[in-house]
């Protein structure tokens, strides 16, 4: 029973998740309590995930895209884009606050964002193009048509509906964590309940193999980026919307590799194949709680990057199956059969 | 490998170019395109100072971009080299100007630096089997957060060696000038394709970039070659580093945000296959220049915003990686 919790997966992304947690405590002793002011929870637990919100968005959708042995690089630029477009047209409103203007300013927005998505997915489906420089062409271009989008400026708007969706709250709760919730559990529900989910995995594992198996495994891949593409847009709606500003130089500027860090930290392989949407959930809620631990500490927000690297390289070398086999107890204790241990071609990177 | 002129031996057959060469031929008519479009449109555009120009002012990028050739050619990617080119720099700028360090110390204590990072991704890449992406990402974080150890604010430099470096100009004759930065660049260039093209290394890059397998039971040595790209990307970032100090100044943390994209599209519209095997360090050059060209265009233009730079690079990223898909057919 111990050895099978032990020998789970998210055992140490939680158990590091828990103890940076209890770490807290020296420096905050409130760290846990949660108040409620009028009817709404507040305290740094809910702060921290309410931060996450927007990574375990992206992560989401790069964590099916990863399954298919791509990746997406331009999520970053994807939320910039989509927080430019929305702030955009909410600030052409005569009235901001008219829900019918910002639900239209969203869906706009979201339209922007799945488009960007589809384009990666004809560069590599349709184009078969590799995925990291596919995606690589929109993180460049990306960052410009925000900045033509916003032509240059900083957006900033005043709208108490747009509001609601980084900074509101609904039964006591941040509107940005319940938006994730809800997309985690949609996406849950649709990937694991019905074919979808192992056929994303098949393609994953192998996509030859797969097609000739009755898959399509090209629409399939058109459709994990057209997802990773409108969870960024939803990201971005969140990072515009907490800071009631649209910045096309910095809003969601590193997002791609912390949401591939929490991609990975959650067990999902970069070689493709099984994926774990409740890992990656996992993943980005580690990457917040070190974040927001180092803050608390007196770490520069700057160094954390330095910290992040420390766990990246840790996470490879823990997953390495060639570093457990030199490192690791020989014999004593296998490795589960993980994505990693299987010896496949490797990928161009 | 050897670089050969195709199409002299024949007098009579039409020229036509090795499908190897081609993606090379198309960045240099690319380059032609946009300088004749320049001369034509804007004044003062059709000068070889301009030309030259645009060598001092992305002599880093050269060098960073070369190193990036290397590792490209093996099939990998170095992720990390933007944030090794800041944290040269600010590192160089703290020992000189806040512990008076002497600057021929420094610059060599910044290049083992480099080098030293590009051997731990290296071995994490090629002995632990992780993946070069995610094994150089690990090191862009790293660097770049040791940056903001050194220092968060810019540091400017009033070091003699380097205003030195900053300000002397090389004539060349009829008017025009370089800096030593392009003369580091060049010497930088002309060592890579020496080791490319006419050492035993380059050939086992090449071999590697190819078909790993096949290297390896060639009895090439393919960790050697694996690891030493990443020594060499190490070294030319912060080689690259050591001119961007010379070239702006300062040491800042926030410096070269994004570089690794730029030397990856240099790299890309010089023609190298991103698979591996295939590509010149001369390409890479032209890459460099059809970059530092989009620039040039856009700040003679003056209308345009620079984030149309951007949008260009993305735009001739895409042509040319439609070429490769197309030259490269089944390999891809």
């Amino acid at each position: 029973m111990t050895a099978t919790v032990l020998r789970h997966r998210l055992f140490w992304p939680v158990t590091l998740i828990i103890l940076l947690a209890l770490s807290n405590l020296f420096f905050t002793p409130s760290f846990f309590s949660i108040e409620v002011k009028q009817g709404h929870l507040y305290g740094s637990i809910i702060d921290i995930l309410r931060l996450s919100a927007p990574l375990v968005m992206v992560g989401l959708g790069m964590t099916v895209v990863i399954a298919t042995r791509g990746i997406d690089l331009s999520v970053g630029s994807v939320v910039a884009i989509s927080g430019a477009m929305a702030c955009l047209q909410i600030s052409h409103l005569g009235n901001q606050n008219s829900l019918g203007g910002v639900l239209t300013a969203i869906a706009l927005a979201l339209v922007l964002a799945a488009a960007a998505g589809l384009w990666n997915g004809f560069l590599v489906a349709g184009l078969g193009i590799q995925p990291i420089i596919a995606t690589l062409i929109l993180l460049v271009a990306g960052r410009g048509i925000a900045q033509l989008i916003t032509d240059g400026q900083i957006i900033t708007v005043r709208s108490d509906p747009f509001a609601e969706i980084g900074g509101g709250f609904r039964f006591g709760l941040p509107v940005a964590i319940l938006l994730a919730a809800v997309v985690f559990a949609v996406a849950t529900l649709i990937l694991r309940r019905s074919a979808l989910g192992l056929i994303i995995e098949a393609v994953g594992g192998n996509a030859e193999a797969s097609r000739l198996a009755g898959i399509r495994s090209r629409r399939i891949v058109w459709l994990v980026y057209a997802f990773s593409g409108i969870t960024a847009g939803i990201a971005g709606l969140m990072i515009a919307s907490n800071v009631n500003s649209a910045d096309g130089n910095n809003a969601g500027l590193w997002i791609e590799l912390d949401a591939i860090l929490a991609v990975v930290i959650g067990g999902t392989s970069l070689r493709g194949g099984r994926f774990y949407l409740g890992g990656t959930v996992v993943g980005a809620l580690f990457i917040q709680t070190l974040t927001t631990t180092l803050l608390t500490v007196g770490v520069r927000q700057e160094t954390t990057l330095l910290y992040k690297a420390l766990v990246v390289t840790a996470v490879c070398l823990l997953q390495s199956p060639a570093f457990r086999a030199r490192f690791g107890r020989r014999g004593s204790r296998r490795p589960g059969p993980t994505p990693t241990s299987v010896p496949r071609e490797k990928v161009p990177a | 490998m050897t670089t050969v002129p195709v199409g002299t031996h024949r007098g009579a057959a039409p020229y036509r170019p090795q499908a190897r060469y081609i993606p090379l031929l198309a960045t240099l008519s690319l380059l032609v395109l946009m300088f004749t479009v320049g001369s034509a449109r804007y004044e003062n555009f059709g000068s070889a100072q301009v030309v030259l120009d645009m060598f001092v002012d992305n002599s880093f990028l050269l060098v960073v971009a070369v190193g990036m050739t290397f590792v490209i050619l093996t099939g990998g990617i170095d992720l990390s080299v933007g944030s090794v080119v800041a944290f040269s720099t600010v590192l160089s700028a703290s020992l000189i100007e806040k512990h008076g360090w002497n600057p021929g110390l420094v610059i060599a204590l910044v290049l083992l630096i480099g080098m030293t990072l590009g051997l731990a991704m290296g071995v994490m890449i090629h002995v632990f089997d992780v993946q070069p992406f995610i094994a150089t990402l690990a090191g862009l974080f790293l660097a770049r957060g040791l940056c903001y150890v050194v220092s968060v604010e810019s540091i400017s430099i009033t070091d003699g060696f380097y205003t030195k470096m900053a300000t002397t100009r090389i004539p060349l004759g009829g008017g025009l000038s370089v800096t030593p930065s392009v003369l580091v660049a060049v010497v930088v260039i002309a060592v890579a394709a020496y080791v490319l093209h006419l050492t035993p290394f380059g050939r086992s890059v090449y071999a590697v970039g190819g078909n790993e397998q096949s290297a390896f039971l060639m009895g090439l040595r393919v960790g050697r070659a694996r690891i030493g790209v990443y020594v060499i990307s190490g070294f030319c970032s912060a080689l690259g580093g050591v001119l961007l100090s010379f070239y702006t100044l300062s040491g800042y943390s926030l410096n070269a945000v994004g570089m690794e994209l730029d030397a990856i599209a240099a790299v890309v519209i010089g023609g190298t296959l991103l698979i591996g095997g295939s590509g010149y360090v001369l390409g890479t050059v032209l890459g460099v220049l059809v970059l530092g060209m989009i620039q040039t265009l856009i700040a003679f233009d003056g209308t345009l915003s620079s984030w149309w730079t951007r949008m260009f690079v993305g735009t001739v990223l895409f042509v040319f990686i439609l070429l490769q898909r197309t030259l490269s057919g089944r390999r891809g």
